[in-house]
Formats: C-alpha cells, sequence, structure tokens
C-alpha cells in the first residue's frame, strides 16, 4: 500500500506544476512585469529646465499643489508616444486635468516641434536630456505615466502607453476621487 | 605555433560587454567594483541581460549612476540598494531570500529532497526484499546443467 503511494509522487509533481503553469496562463500572472516601487511613495525629485521658452523650471512644487497631477515622460523619436498623445489631449482639454509632460532623451528643438505639430497638453513641461531624473522615478522607456495625488504621493506608475481603458478604469476615477 | 596563438587568443578573449569607453572610470579599483555590480544588475528593458551586457539606454544611464555612486563614496550594498529603491527587487539578477520568493529558493532543494527520499526508499526496500540467497545447486542440478550446456 505504501508501495503504491510512492508512484503517486511524480503525478502529485506534475499536478503542482501543471496548476502553477495554468494558474500562470489563466490569472494573466506577467512575469515581464517589472512593476513599480514608487506606488505609495512620495513622489521622486523633480528638477528640470523648462521644455519651452520662457517658462519657468519645473520644481517638486508643482507636484503638491493639493490637485492630482499626471506626469508623462515622453520623446519624440518614440512610436508608443505618438500613439498615447490624443489621450492626454482629451485628458487636458475635456477633463481638466493637470499633465506635466517631461521629454526624456530628447533634444529641445526636436521635443518642441513634436508638440506644435501634434499640440501641447501640458501644463508644465521639462527637459531630461540626460535621463538622470528619469532613472530616479524608476523610469524604463518612453512613454511612462505617473498618476501623483495632491499629497505629493504616487498612486499609479503605467510603462508604455496608457490606453482608453487605463483612462476610464483608472485614470478618470483617480482624478475625481483624489481631489 | 598555430595551436598556440589559438590559445592565447582564447586567453584574452572577453565576453562582449556593452560597457563604452567613455564611461569606464579611471580609477581601475572601482571600475572592477562597478563591473561587478553591473553584471549582478538586471536591465529593466532585456530582462535577462545584465546592465553590462545590454545596449539598452536605461542600462546606459544605469552604468553611469552605479560610476557616480562609487565615485562619491557609496560601497557596493550602499548601490544595490539606491537601485532597488528606484526600481524594486526586479533589478537583483540574484532574487533576495525572503517570504515572497521562499518557493523560489527553496522549491528546488526540497523537491531534490522528497525525490531523493523516495528513491532510497525504493533501493531499500528492493534490497529487503531480495534477502533470500539462492542455494548452491545440487550435484542432480549441475548435472542436467552440465548436459544441457554441452554441444
Amino acid at each position: 500500500m505504501q508501495r503504491r503511494l510512492l508512484f503517486l509522487l511524480p503525478l502529485l509533481t506534475l499536478a503542482l506544476m501543471a496548476g502553477f503553469f495554468a494558474w500562470s496562463l489563466l490569472a494573466g500572472r506577467d512575469p515581464a512585469a517589472i512593476g513599480s516601487v514608487l506606488v505609495g511613495r512620495a513622489a521622486p525629485r523633480l528638477d528640470l529646465p523648462a521644455l519651452r521658452a520662457g517658462d519657468p523650471p519645473l520644481t517638486a512644487a508643482l507636484l503638491k499643489s493639493g490637485k492630482p497631477v499626471l506626469v508623462n515622460f515622453f520623446a519624440s523619436w518614440c512610436t508608443p508616444c505618438l500613439a498615447e498623445h490624443p489621450l492626454f489631449t482629451r485628458l487636458s482639454e475635456r477633463e481638466g486635468a493637470t499633465i506635466i509632460g517631461i521629454a526624456w532623451k530628447n533634444k529641445r528643438d526636436e521635443a518642441a516641434a513634436w508638440l506644435k505639430r501634434l499640440g501641447d497638453p501640458f501644463k508644465s513641461a521639462g527637459l531630461d536630456l540626460d535621463g538622470k531624473m528619469g532613472l530616479d522615478w524608476g523610469l524604463s522607456g518612453v512613454p511612462e505615466t505617473y498618476a501623483i495625488d495632491g499629497n505629493g504621493i504616487v498612486r499609479m506608475h503605467f510603462r508604455g502607453p496608457i490606453t482608453e481603458r487605463d483612462l476610464n478604469e483608472s485614470i478618470l476615477p483617480f482624478l475625481k476621487g483624489a481631489k | 605555433m598555430r595551436h598556440a596563438v589559438a590559445l592565447l587568443a582564447l586567453l584574452f578573449a572577453l565576453p562582449a560587454l556593452a560597457v563604452e569607453p567613455s564611461e569606464v572610470l579611471s580609477d581601475p579599483a572601482l571600475e572592477s567594483r562597478a563591473r561587478e555590480i553591473g553584471q549582478a544588475l538586471r536591465c529593466v528593458v532585456c530582462q535577462n541581460q545584465s546592465i553590462d551586457d545590454s545596449a539598452a539606454e536605461v542600462a546606459h544611464d544605469m552604468r553611469r549612476a552605479v560610476r557616480e555612486r562609487l565615485s562619491a563614496g557609496d560601497s557596493n550594498d550602499q548601490v544595490f540598494a539606491y537601485m532597488v529603491a528606484r526600481y524594486g527587487d526586479y533589478v537583483l539578477l540574484k532574487p533576495p531570500f525572503k517570504t515572497g520568493t521562499l518557493v523560489l529558493w527553496l522549491g528546488a532543494p526540497l523537491l531534490l529532497l522528497i525525490a531523493g527520499g523516495a528513491l532510497l526508499l525504493a533501493a531499500r526496500r528492493r534490497q529487503r526484499a531480495g534477502l533470500t540467497v539462492p542455494q548452491p545447486l545440487s550435484d542432480e542440478e549441475r548435472q542436467r546443467l552440465d548436459t544441457l550446456l554441452k554441444p
């Protein structure tokens, strides 16, 4: 009897592994997801030169205005940024969201020309030419978007372009709730 | 001679690194520490490459940050903590030992232990079952065997 139980051992191992794989597939687990350690913490430093000529430089005070803020890292050379751009235009024009745009590893002229061509949804726009500030924000590339509440705490971090679904299910409820 | 040259070439062959000459620190001791750290930090774009192996923009920024921290007098552990504070445990190619990674660290050894135990148990059982030593052949049996084996 005991001997027969021993034969079940490989089967049990197989079942355990199959269970894990099934869970991975069905629960939408993404082993490549970097996650974000910033969520729930105070926003990292913000001190950048302004992208637009004549604007004041960007400071941390912009993140503690008492109102929720979106911070979007973009670049004119980045195609997914082009894809998400209309959503930011909509957020700014129709929802009255405060959006800070940061051109990452992008020449000033090129970023400015890009915004001129597509429309500029940013209340403030900064320039992170060498990507040093991006590192403090745990940036892995562009585009990435952060939602920061009125107290300067990071509440959401989107890696990659935001989608219509992100907008409707996460960003808009956040903007309405985090006053 | 040709073999010697080939061997010599192999001796000097280094893994291809993405570290650019402009990034290298002038202090060789600091640079070797930077390499040690760079090999253990995971590129957040390429997943299974270290930042030293990756040509990604972010990997370049991370290598630069590692060197800046080291030049500022940070210890290796402080540099790792600096990166983890920004990118989480994800950046460590060797994941830390904690509750969330228990299965990862102990799963395989545990499985080995179970399988080894099972094998040992089975082997012992077989041994006990085979304890009845065969009796030597009787004279009659030997005679029969001899006639059978004779051509």
